[in-house]
């Protein structure tokens, strides 16, 4: 038996991408089964492997690990990315928290409706540029520090570097206005595990298309 | 100075409630700034003690906290109701993330046209009784003890206590069927401090009515129209 995390989800990013961020940051190779049909996922709740009958799900540790949030709180403190005290853990789940909801607006975006898609890109802009990224900007250009917190890099540097990434996909020039987080981004570009993780034939999936959208509509079709 | 921490947010359930009742149930005394006015929100957010322009918002320790759940890991983290090592950090993150999606479920009730109420009371009874409440069911059959994690009173035992409450709201009779809950829920709400926070006077708030779903619209100027999941 192997002592690697298992990871199951879906063969592309949604909820699962940022546990394989966090673990690849990390440096933990980790394994994954991919939902490919309904009948998969069926299984696994008949099986009771599904506290809330819901995918994420994290084998890791002897744990059955479900909820996105808990999963990564459990790996940010075991492989120690999750500061070195409570207020320090405070300011981390801070960021962490506006960054997914920031990752939330992206997460939705492939399953709006044709006529929303327009609006609700506009919208991601809207808040990447005038809510999320002015604070990370303002954090990193008041300590002077590489990284968002306690000077040690964490969860919450994880999360932002992802997100930078995902909104680039959308709106390529969105950093342009942002000097310190194109500094940022640089340099968690070329931490190793992460310089690594953005390599072809890493497990890093791809943005999400259309087929990925019609396998989660058929997957979770009830 | 007052050394309480101070909530910032509606005079009125959302958001803010749970880390009512975690503060509680810990038994820590705590200040409240209620939101009625657009001016007061524009007020905080200049002041710049919003970090992404949200409420809630915490004043606790020297830090002006956001984001519910950071406030609430913090709350359980220093009042030691957050387990005793990762492992049982992790069940109570877990437990409580389940109790979140339901009562994320009720927490836009409020705002739904009377149609889509009738629609959501549904979807909440469904969702309760078919997902979330068989699992805490199971936890509590399963380890015979009094507590969902550790068999030490936690974070996730006050927020399954609350969503059982505000699921009943919806539908009273909505435990028949889960005795384990029935009897947990017996036994959390006589826990003193979540009794006192149980009677009237105390600083929880009531069912969200339409004064409070007007107040929220004005001063976030949130006309927009909500729809159900």
């Amino acid at each position: 038996m192997s002592g690697k995390p298992r990871l199951t989800y879906l063969n592309g990013r949604g909820r699962m991408e940022p546990v394989r961020w966090l673990l690849a940051a990390a440096g933990v190779e980790f394994e994954e089964v991919f939902l490919q049909t309904k009948e998969q996922y069926d299984k696994l709740i008949k099986d009771g492997v599904l506290l809330f009958q819901q995918v994420p799900l994290v084998e890791i540790d002897g744990m059955k690990m479900v909820q996105t949030r808990a999963i990564l709180s459990y790996i940010a403190g075991k492989y120690n990315l999750y500061g070195k005290d409570l207020k320090e853990r405070a300011l981390i789940d801070m960021y962490v928290e506006g960054i997914s909801d920031l990752m939330q607006m992206i997460l939705m975006l492939p399953f709006s409706p044709p006529d929303a898609k327009e609006k609700n890109l506009d919208s991601l802009k809207e808040k990447a540029t005038n809510r999320y990224f002015p604070v990370f900007e303002k954090v990193l250009k008041q300590h002077g520090q590489d990284f968002l917190v306690g000077n040690k890099f964490s969860w919450a540097d994880v999360q932002l570097i992802e997100a930078i990434l995902a909104v680039e996909e959308k709106i390529p020039a969105v950093l342009s206005g942002f000097p310190q987080l194109q500094a940022f981004k640089t340099k968690m570009s070329n931490m190793p595990t992460i310089k690594k993780f953005l390599q072809p034939g890493s497990p890093r999936k791809p943005p999400p298309d259309d087929h990925y959208v019609e396998t989660v509509l058929k997957v979770f079709k009830r | 100075m007052s050394r309480k921490p101070k909530l910032y947010y509606f005079n009125g359930r959302g958001k803010m409630e749970s880390i009512r009742w975690l503060l509680a149930a810990a038994g820590v005394e705590f200040e409240e700034e209620f939101l009625e006015t657009r001016e007061q929100y524009e007020k905080l957010l200049q002041g710049g003690s919003l970090l992404f322009q949200q409420v809630p918002m915490v004043e606790i320790d020297g830090m002006k906290m956001v984001q519910t759940r950071a406030i609430l890991s913090y709350i359980a983290g220093k009042y030691n109701l957050y387990g005793k090592d990762l492992k049982e950090r992790a069940l109570i993150d877990m437990y409580v993330g389940g109790t979140d999606d339901l009562m994320g479920f009720i927490m836009m009730f409020p705002f739904l046209s009377a149609e889509d109420k009738e629609k959501q009371r549904a979807v909440i009874v469904q969702k309760a009784t078919s997902r979330y409440f068989p699992a805490y069911e199971k936890v509590l059959k399963d380890h015979g003890q009094d507590f969902l994690v550790g068999n030490n009173f936690s974070w996730a035992d006050v927020h399954l206590l609350e969503a059982i409450l505000m699921v009943e709201e919806k539908k009273s009779d909505v435990l028949s069927g889960f005795p384990q809950l029935q009897a947990f829920k017996a036994r959390i709400s006589s826990i003193p401090t979540i009794k006192k926070f149980l009677e009237p006077g105390s600083q929880r708030k009531p069912v969200p009515d339409d004064k409070y779903v007007e107040t929220v619209r004005r001063v976030l100027r949130m006309y927009y129209d909500v729809k159900a999941n």
